[in-house]
């Protein structure tokens, strides 16, 4: 469903992201963690067709989505990590306006309007400018703006981040039942537990480059750390294993 | 043994500064390097253009009323009080606002307020703040100025020092109360309901200021002829000053100077109210800036409900396209609900108040018949003010358009949205106004100078293909040169590509009225020799140039912007 091929992107000589190949599959979710300025965030704004490849090519759904962006974008919704919103608009206008963006309206958005906003709790806030709501709240509305249109693929940077555990395990199990039905997911995230616990495959990505790929069993294969749990997986396999001297820090 | 903290020192008013003054060192490090070759000189060109264009005008005026016997001193006293005057209101206005970003909305506040920092140095540290970013404007205006009193009274090499003497407790004034009254009202209001407060203020107060300052009509004050007796004259001159304004001080302490005055009283009376001033100020903060800083945290929670209006709307648009719909009813809203954007609209009535009032207040029409030469001529020329009148118009509304999408791209960028959908959009919401304006001033203005049916069908048909020129000049260059990180609007034409965009405009102005100038001096000629007007090949030539440059304006940019939206990465 989403495919990458010796994908690249270049920052004057600085390479965020170097000969990616990547294949998640229709119906899967997939998790993708690597260290900070390892280049997922360059990875999923270009698969949501924001970011340019300097080489390579993107694909959804079969459809490049540079050559083709209008038809690929039409089946994508991407959640960013920082949760801009218009400030000036409602929860439920900019829900609306997200629906306008891929050409629907009418009385069946404004019923998911509705469901999705009671789901991620928000309806009291539904008619409140966006300005007053908290990072959570915005996190729960873009969100929401990414299901209004019934995408296939979902793509997610971050999306824990400023979530209370309820809503967290909302997500979840949102994520869960959106894929068994068929979508895909690519999320990108540093909470370990989540990964481990519930996603099909796993990606590591280690300055601009994919260090490890698989399930969970494949990786721990992959590194002969067998019954080693994620955190540990994750810091050999990105080579981030070193104890710094915490004692002449803390004094 | 002291512990780590007790043996630290406590940190000063420029620890608390100093990442300010390293961001500002490292930002301006970045523009010169990164920004395209020739960039900085155009800026500075520009800038010392402008600069030098208000010495020259401030230096004649200067020295003639130096150059006026027996109260030439006077006069040029008054210029400098008034001058001082409007700086001291213009700079209380700003520095209202910018308190309360400095003091309650910055985001380095979280920061310092959560550090153990002496209230009084954090006080003095976010004043100063204030007092810099309200004031390097004015203090940049008042160089030519002053430089224009320094050389027509020889004020000699310390003029300078002099001068920062008496400005310095001039700008720390305005900076003290109007941080002052932002502390009243953000502990009577929350922030951002203050804010919005605050600029509605500030735009009535300097529309009103812009109103009174022409319906007083100062160019009497250039013919005494005009009053009954030197007494009048005098009384005039007199009328904005007060022996109690921080103006009149700094004044009198610049024009002792140059006229070798020693009065030690000006320089006292300035300092010494700037010091009483600060010290009050630093009290009212100890006593109301913890639970002023504490509201300024609160939320506002404002229910919005679109009603009849937005159903109207809806409505009315309801033959566009969903997302073409969608997009233009966003816009909208979000016009109407930011204060920083609709307030404008005051300052925009009162532009063309003054404008209509300047056609008004020409010598023309006293009695005698005026020849259809003279009233033709001026309804042409007219046609270059409203096409400036338009051009700064479409640089406050149509050039922001794409930037205030800047933090929001995201969403646009990752959904199946043309950006030359996006592009259509934005124009015809900037266009519709603007073109309704246009037609408002050029109708309005011919009909006052009772121009001719011909002037007429010339000036309308030029202003409009001028507008919606300009308006693509103003949507192109704002997508080519966009200011994503800038959230208020007012701010985004002052940048590099509002200067760029201002002189294609204008430079499309020039060439549309001397190309017009063919057929409508032809047509004068006609007039004059009482014979019938044929327009000859030239004529027509002159107008489809005019009309080619108005389309060529309109595309070019437009088309380029859809290019740049394209390639676009945020």
């Amino acid at each position: 469903m989403i495919r990458l091929q010796q994908v690249s992107k270049l920052y004057g000589s600085f390479a965020a992201v170097h000969g990616l190949d990547l294949h998640i599959r229709r119906g899967e979710l997939f998790g993708l963690l690597g260290p900070n300025g390892a280049g997922k965030t360059t990875t999923m704004r270009m698969i949501a067709g924001i970011v340019a490849p300097s080489a390579g090519t993107v694909e959804v759904g079969g459809i490049d989505i540079f050559r083709e962006p209008m038809r690929a974008k039409a089946m994508l919704g991407f959640i960013p990590d920082r949760p801009f919103v218009y400030d000036k608009l409602t929860g439920a206008e900019f829900l609306r306006f997200s629906a306008g963006l891929y050409g629907q309206e009418g009385p069946k958005v404004e019923s998911l309007i509705d469901e999705l906003l009671d789901l991620f709790e928000l309806s009291r806030w539904k008619d409140e400018l966006t300005e007053s709501y908290s990072h959570g709240m915005r996190q729960k509305l873009i969100i929401s703006g990414a299901f209004i249109h019934r995408p296939e693929v979902i793509v997610v940077d971050e999306p824990m981040v400023g979530l209370d555990p309820k809503s967290a395990r909302l997500l979840k199990l949102l994520f869960r039942r959106f894929v068994d039905r068929g979508g895909t997911v690519l999320m990108s995230t540093h909470t370990l537990e989540i990964v481990e616990g519930f996603c099909d495959r796993v990606g590591i990505i280690r300055q601009g480059e994919l260090a490890a790929c698989g399930t969970m069993e494949e990786l721990r294969l992959d590194a002969a750390s067998e019954g080693a749990g994620l955190e540990e997986l994750f810091l050999r396999l990105t080579g981030e294993h070193v104890e710094p001297n915490l004692d002449a820090i803390i004094g | 043994m002291p512990s780590l903290a007790e043996r630290r020192r406590a940190p000063g008013v420029f620890d608390i500064l100093r990442p300010k003054l390293l961001s500002a060192r490292a930002r301006f490090r970045t523009r010169s390097v990164r920004a395209p070759r020739g960039r900085n000189a155009v800026l500075g060109i520009a800038g010392f253009a402008a600069l030098g264009g208000a010495f020259v005008i401030a230096f004649r005026l200067v020295s003639y009323f130096k150059n006026v016997p027996e109260i030439g001193s006077l006069l040029a006293g008054k210029l400098l009080g008034v001058a001082f005057l409007a700086f001291m209101s213009i700079l209380l206005l700003s520095n209202l606002v910018a308190a309360l970003s400095t003091f309650f909305l910055a985001h380095d506040l979280d920061l310092l307020v959560a550090a153990p920092l002496d209230w009084g140095r954090f006080y003095l540290a976010k004043l100063g703040e204030t007092v810099v970013h309200s004031s390097w404007m004015v203090a940049l205006l008042s160089v030519p100025l002053l430089t224009a009193y320094m050389i027509a009274w020889d004020g000699g090499w310390m003029f300078p020092v002099v001068a920062i003497g008496a400005l310095v407790p001039l700008f720390v004034i305005p900076g003290v109360i109007g941080s002052a009254i932002t502390l009243l009202l953000v502990n009577i209001f929350p922030a951002r309901r203050a804010r919005d407060l605050l600029g509605l203020v500030t735009i009535l107060a300097a529309g009103g200021l812009v109103l009174l300052l022409r319906l007083v009509q100062p160019e009497r004050l250039a013919r005494p002829e005009g009053f009954a007796s030197l007494v009048d004259f005098i009384s005039v001159l007199r009328t904005p000053s007060h022996p109690l304004l921080p103006s009149e001080w700094a004044s009198s302490m610049l024009m002792n100077w140059l006229t070798r005055v020693a009065d030690p009283l000006p320089i006292v009376l300035l300092w010494t109210t700037a010091g009483a001033f600060v010290v009050i100020g630093a009290a009212l903060h100890r006593r109301l800036y913890v639970t002023g800083f504490a509201k300024a945290q609160e939320g506002r929670n404002e229910g919005v409900r679109s009603g009849t209006l937005g159903w109207v709307a809806h409505r009315a648009l309801g033959w566009m396209r969903v997302t073409t719909r969608e997009f233009v009813l966003k816009d909208v809203r979000i016009f109407f609900r930011d204060s920083t954007q609709w307030s404008q609209l005051i300052l925009l009535a009162v532009l063309i108040a003054v404008y209509l009032f300047n056609i008004r207040a020409l010598p023309l029409f006293t009695g005698e018949q005026v020849p259809v030469f003279l009233v033709t001529l001026i309804a042409f020329l007219n046609q270059g003010l409203a096409g400036f009148v338009i051009a700064a118009v479409a640089a406050r509304f149509v050039f922001p358009a794409i930037s205030l999408e800047g933090r929001q791209m995201w969403l646009l960028r990752s959904s199946p949205l043309d950006p030359r959908a996006m592009l259509r959009s934005k124009y015809w919401v900037g266009m519709v106004p603007l073109i309704i304006l246009a037609l408002i001033l050029t109708v309005t203005t011919n009909s006052i100078l009772r121009a001719t049916g011909f002037m007429m069908a010339v000036s309308v048909a030029t202003v409009l293909a001028y507008t919606l020129a300009v308006g693509g000049l103003a949507l192109g260059t704002g997508t080519l040169y966009p200011q994503y990180d800038t959230e208020n609007a007012a701010q985004i034409p002052t940048s590099f590509g509002g200067l760029i965009f201002m002189l294609f405009a204008i430079a499309l102005l020039a060439a549309v009225i001397v190309l017009e100038a063919v057929p409508v001096t032809s047509y004068l000629r006609a007039r004059q020799a009482r014979a019938e007007w044929s327009p000859s090949v030239y004529d027509v030539a002159a107008f489809v140039a005019a009309g080619a440059c108005c389309i060529a304006a309109t595309w070019i940019p437009v088309r380029l912007a859809a290019s740049r939206l394209d390639e676009l990465e945020t």
